[in-house]
């Protein structure tokens, strides 16, 4: 059973649609890649399917075993982030907020759910460290370790490697393919259509023309012409 | 000078303004961080100004507990503040300088259209910038702030985790299924409570400085959300005690005595961090 369903979906703000007619469905174990030009609607369905917004027609349905709270969620980076006083610890244990309930602390077992994440990530040695003075690629797995603490099924990736050097754009998405390789489901908002036509299973190209679709068939597709075209490159 | 102090300390009025000033200096700075880093400290001067307003209205009305009257204004205000703030057609900053604005100005053209008392401009001035009235504390009073001191250190601690979170990503609280609209509601009613606490202490216009120069005095030392925190609540209370006590002795204004404490310690972080980051370099 398909872990996210989106049927006839019309996106937008304060009434004005965005997007609309998007239909497609994410499986366990699949690793799509939304992809499209600025201003698409790609962060616009982010939002709603992690209902920070609601779609002003259509429904997003969520498959038995994942309910709304427990997609793992790595947004790209805010300012108030940037001059934020807190440590990688603090950081990474807020991402078992959705854990807590009605208690007003972390238990143990949620304090040792978040040092095995900072494990995972390979960031255990900085936990006592501030956020704001680690490298953008440090932060980025910081952010990744927060999200991992709140799912082992699903995480949805905005633009993991903005801003990050090649090196570290490299690293980035090999920590995300082993993630994904290790059973958890991946979708991931990008611009860069040559990490999206490696590593993906399925391709949603939002705009015009629209594709979903498996990445054999999208590259075969006039959507991934036109992008190639832009990017100037063979995507593969 | 500890003799003096010593007899100061055997009037009750005394003993009540130091326990009142450093129950609200301990609470005013808990939320400092927070509002700092949530861009919402314009918040806090436009509830202050509310605040006034509300407090003229108070004496017009011939209220004997006009704090009865002040609080609940003042947190319906900040509801309304956090409300308009989301809204795109009036933006934040501009609805909040207009609420404050246009609440001070209405609040002394009431003293002046309705004045009862024969000192309007001294007591504009004491409500402005605080006053002796910190040690005419009644004993009602005194428990009132206590209560609503340690009420709101209660709610901060019990909720610091999802505070923390809705202040360091709120979109990513909100997916996490965490209500970051509550929250948001919170920290403004406690924003309120504090002002008008702290009104007793430094006046409306001082308020800022006691909510947001602890905070980040703390924020040039210390770099976990934590310690932050507790620094910014124990440099609070230290120089609000320094002020008060500076201010009964050499006869100065209890609320700008304070804030100069604030100041200094301010100051002498930034040299600390300074020094630090010279070290390290």
């Amino acid at each position: 059973m398909a872990q996210i369903t989106c049927e006839n979906l019309t996106l937008g703000y304060e009434g004005h649609p965005v997007v609309s007619g998007l239909s497609f469905s994410v499986n366990p174990g699949d690793y799509l890649c939304i992809v499209g030009e600025n201003g698409s609607g790609k962060t616009t369905l982010m939002r709603s399917i992690l209902g920070l917004q609601k779609p002003l027609r259509g429904k997003i349905q969520f498959g038995d075993d994942l309910r709304a709270g427990e997609i793992g969620y790595l947004p790209q980076q805010t300012d108030v982030q940037r001059d934020f006083p807190a440590t990688v610890r603090e950081v990474v244990l807020s991402g078992c907020q959705a854990r807590l309930g009605r208690r007003p602390f972390y238990s143990a077992a949620e304090k040792s759910l978040a040092r095995k994440s900072m494990e995972r990530m390979e960031i255990g040695a900085y936990a006592g460290r501030c956020y704001r003075e680690l490298s953008g690629g440090q932060q980025q797995r910081v952010l990744l370790a927060r999200a991992l603490c709140a799912t082992r099924k699903l995480l949805f990736l905005d633009e993991p490697v903005s801003g990050l050097d090649p090196r570290m754009t490299a690293e980035m998405y090999d920590l995300i393919d082993s993630l994904h390789r290790e059973g958890i489901t991946v979708i991931m908002i990008t611009h860069d259509i040559a990490a999206a036509a490696r590593y993906a299973t399925k391709i949603l190209h939002i705009g015009n023309p629209f594709f979903f679709g498996t990445r054999d068939e999208y590259l075969r597709s006039p959507s991934a012409k036109s992008l190639q075209r832009m990017n100037g490159g063979d995507p593969a | 000078m500890m003799e003096t102090i010593r007899m100061y300390l055997q009037f009750p009025p005394v003993r009540y303004a130091l326990i009142v000033g450093v129950l609200i200096a301990l609470c005013s700075s808990l939320l400092g961080v927070t509002l700092v880093l949530k861009r919402f400290s314009f918040i806090g001067d436009g509830l202050s100004h509310v605040a006034f307003g509300a407090m003229a209205v108070a004496g017009v009305l011939n209220l004997t507990d006009d704090m009865l009257f002040v609080l609940p204004v003042t947190v319906i205000c900040a509801v309304l503040l956090l409300r308009t703030g989301r809204n795109a057609r009036i933006r934040g900053d501009a609805a909040i300088a207009m609420i404050s604005v246009g609440s001070m100005a209405v609040g002394y053209l009431l003293l002046n259209l309705f004045n009862s008392s024969n000192n309007l401009s001294g007591d504009v001035c004491s409500t402005l910038f605080g006053s002796t009235s910190i040690l005419t504390l009644r004993l009602t009073e005194v428990w009132l702030c206590a209560v609503l001191s340690l009420l709101v250190t209660g709610i901060f601690i019990f909720f610091y985790h999802r505070i923390f979170a809705v202040t360091f990503d709120e979109d990513f609280a909100r997916a996490a299924g965490t209500r970051a609209e509550a929250c948001n509601l919170l920290i403004a009613v406690v924003v309120a409570v504090i002002i008008v606490l702290a009104m007793n202490l430094v006046g409306s216009l001082l308020i800022s400085a006691l909510i947001i120069f602890p905070a980040m005095s703390a924020m040039r030392l210390f770099k976990s959300f934590r310690s932050v925190t507790v620094c910014s609540a124990v440099l609070s209370v230290t120089c609000a005690l320094a002020g008060l006590l500076v201010s009964i002795l050499a006869g100065t204004p209890v609320g700008s005595t304070i804030v100069a404490a604030d100041i200094a310690a301010f100051l002498i972080c930034c040299l600390i961090a300074a020094c630090k980051g010279g070290f390290r370099k």
